[in-house]
């Protein structure tokens, strides 16, 4: 972990949601950092609160019934203490957000020119002519052939790839310091998946943004990421570098969730099918404060510690955090 | 078994000869028809008794279709299906009827396949009144087995299905298809959408299911590593054609169609030491609307050479029971040198 100051450094966010059923406790108590330039991989299975985290980040949660409390500095700043039109310079600026579903983020009765460029018009004052040029400039950056012709285009004359790329080139208008990507790829097809990660690498090396990649693919995380946090009910049960969590996971969650990843070659190795390791359970639920571990309840190693005491996220190896009672004892046991 | 005739020893479950599925477009201002999509242009396949085929390929590729062919749900436009060496596309829907309870599906969404109002008691059972296969008494039993064979609690049966998460609703699903006692289950995207933990206890499930009750199995899906794990042989479809269908240690060792080599090196693998030499496909799928003349495959092919653009290969055996539909692999001798040693290379 670098010596200078992080990009972004979230300390303790907790966003809770107010429903008629009781508070649903979505993130509860998160902290990362991102440094400059780096992919930070957020993984974690639906409900485990990373796109709450994003969306917080964004300050996209609407409040009441949302409720934000901790730090997201940004450079220093606390965006939670920013006003919302303090926020609407950021936003799209500083920090962009790229969304799953590339059919229902795009309006589809303006042309993708139009789209980016407005991102354009009100984040730098230009105007619409030039706009449209740096519409068309972004187009080429993310590989849109013909990008004069498209930019005149509306989002249903594209394929679902071509507008992830459309999405793409509207986050990188405006040259932003972090770009947050929810599930930028899983609507997609695996051959427009390995196009559109590849270009994200390739816009990584030549625009220098950090990425903050949400995903529930372990193997996009693995390509993309230099450091990973995994998440699980609202809370960061493991964090370390790419190498350390893939090669060597402490936590019994992911240690279950990449048992659980089928791998591709597994015919290789056996001459049956093989079984896939199961992590038994459900995700506990969100609307009732958690007492101890939240993984207790699916937990193969549970003890009564952990269902009495919620761990402390520790250092457990070199650039490797755990919150788990067990985790030296887990790693011995593999 | 319902039907009279005993099938013939070594009869496949299920055999898909030349299927076509056509979908007319209607535009202009008589709404007249204009065209076709294409979806399905001459797909042949087998399945044997207690077998597991995966229809594996992107969207568009027509591998639900089919499935949905098979299943009659809407007439097809040309080829064969038969069923214990019978043919069913051609039967009236009475004449189908008793046939209907022996091919079951499971669909991608479990959120909008169960009927939200409902109890899960009703949902089993019905398909086993429809039949008239059991009542009273013994159908609450019938049902009660099936929860057991999909491992959710009997009392289950007097819940909704908004009880109840996606793979628990999934669970339900299979219950629903196993009612009747059927021996083909589609299992079209089942897993889909489903998260990776409770994505592999359905998994697992389908594979116990299939060796305690011999099941046979159509899975459609585009996750290659899931299909890996659970099939026998592999089907790989691209813009309605087969391009390569193998056993899956073959399909899977070593792909030979361009295509199933450009799929597979295109799934991200979960470890971050592993630096792999990809094949990126450039471009999309062109539409089913219009394919491509000569190998459909031509627009984004890596070793494309002239004659691909003109002429269609056909799917042929090319050793170790593999069927390839490449021009790579027939006539050496009039494939460009340099085509062929990229295609060996990579």
């Amino acid at each position: 972990m670098s010596s200078s100051a992080p990009l972004l450094e979230v300390q303790n966010l907790q966003t809770h949601f107010g429903t008629v059923d009781g508070v649903v406790r979505a993130v509860e108590g998160v902290s990362f950092h991102i440094n400059a330039g780096e992919t930070l991989g957020v993984v974690g299975e639906s409900g485990c609160g990373k796109s709450v985290t994003a969306m917080s980040i964004l300050r996209l949660i609407s409040t009441p019934p949302g409720k934000m409390a901790g730090k997201i500095l940004f450079k220093g700043t606390n965006l939670l203490e920013l006003s919302e039109p303090e926020m609407q310079a950021i936003r799209g600026k500083d920090i962009s957000m790229i969304f799953q579903e590339p059919m229902t983020s795009l309006n589809p009765v303006l042309t993708v020119g139009r789209q980016i460029g407005e991102t354009v018009m009100l984040h730098e004052g230009v105007s619409a002519r030039d706009a449209e040029q740096r519409a068309v400039e972004m187009l080429t950056l993310v590989g849109i052939p013909a990008p004069g012709r498209r930019v005149r285009e509306y989002p249903h004359q594209l394929s679902g790839g071509m507008r992830q790329r459309v999405m793409i080139a509207m986050a990188l208008a405006c040259s932003p310091q972090l770009l947050v990507a929810d599930e930028p790829t899983t609507a997609l097809d695996v051959t427009i998946q390995a196009q559109i990660l590849e270009l994200m690498r390739d816009l990584e090396t030549r625009v220098g943004a950090a990425i903050m990649l949400i995903t529930h693919d372990l193997g996009v995380v693995a390509e993309m990421a230099q450091r990973v946090i995994v998440m699980y009910a609202g809370r960061k049960v493991e964090e370390g570098t790419a190498e350390e969590i893939f090669l060597n996971p402490l936590h019994p969650y992911t240690r279950g969730l990449m048992g659980s990843m089928p791998k591709l070659g597994s015919s290789l190795h056996e001459t049956g099918r093989s079984k896939l390791t199961e992590i038994q359970g459900q995700v506990p639920s969100l609307r009732k404060p958690i007492i101890g571990c939240a993984f207790a309840g699916r937990c193969p190693n549970v003890t009564d510690v952990c269902r009495q005491m919620a761990p402390a996220i520790e250092l457990k190896a070199p650039n490797h955090l755990v919150a788990c009672h067990y985790a030296p004892r887990v790693a011995v046991a593999a | 078994m319902s039907n009279s005739q005993t099938p013939a020893p070594g009869t496949p479950l299920l055999e898909v000869k030349g299927l076509k599925k056509h979908f007319p477009i209607h535009g202009g201002i008589l709404g007249g028809k204009t065209g076709n999509v294409f979806a399905v242009d001459g797909v042949s396949f087998d399945i044997k008794r207690g077998e597991t085929l995966s229809l594996v390929g992107e969207s568009g590729c027509g591998k639900s279709t089919v499935g949905k062919a098979v299943l009659r749900l809407y007439p097809i436009t040309d080829g064969e299906v038969l069923l214990d060496g019978r043919r069913i596309d051609n039967l009236s829907a009475g004449e189908l009827r008793p046939l209907r309870k022996r091919i079951q599906v499971v669909f991608q969404d479990p959120f909008s396949s169960l009927n939200p109002r409902q109890k899960l008691r009703d949902i089993i059972a019905e398909p086993i009144i429809n039949f008239g296969l059991a009542s009273g008494s013994e159908l609450d039993d019938r049902v009660g087995d099936l929860l057991d064979k999909v491992r959710l609690p009997r009392d289950a049966m007097y819940r909704y299905p908004h009880e109840f998460s996606g793979g628990q609703r999934q669970r339900i699903a299979i219950a629903r298809a196993l009612a009747p006692g059927s021996d083909l289950i589609i299992c079209d995207e089942a897993v889909s959408a489903l998260d990776v933990s409770v994505k592999a206890q359905i998994v697992n499930l389908l594979s116990d299911l299939q060796d305690e009750l011999g099941l046979t199995l159509l899975f459609i899906s585009h996750d290659l590593a899931i299909v890996e794990h659970l099939t026998h042989r592999v089907a790989v479809m691209y813009l309605g054609k087969m391009v390569e269908m193998a056993d899956r240690k073959t399909l899977f060792s070593t792909p030979h169609h361009p295509y199933t080599r450009a799929l597979l090196s295109a799934v991200p693998v979960p470890d971050p030491t592993v630096k792999r030499q990809r094949i990126i496909l450039r471009g999309d799928v062109p539409s089913p609307i219009n394919p491509p003349s000569g190998c459909r495959f031509h627009t984004r092919c890596p070793f494309v050479f002239d004659r691909c653009k003109v002429d269609e290969p056909q799917l042929r055996d090319v050793g170790m029971g593999r069927m390839s539909a490449c021009h790579l692999d027939v006539v050496p001798d009039t494939v460009p040198e340099a085509n062929r040693q990229a295609a060996v290379a990579a």
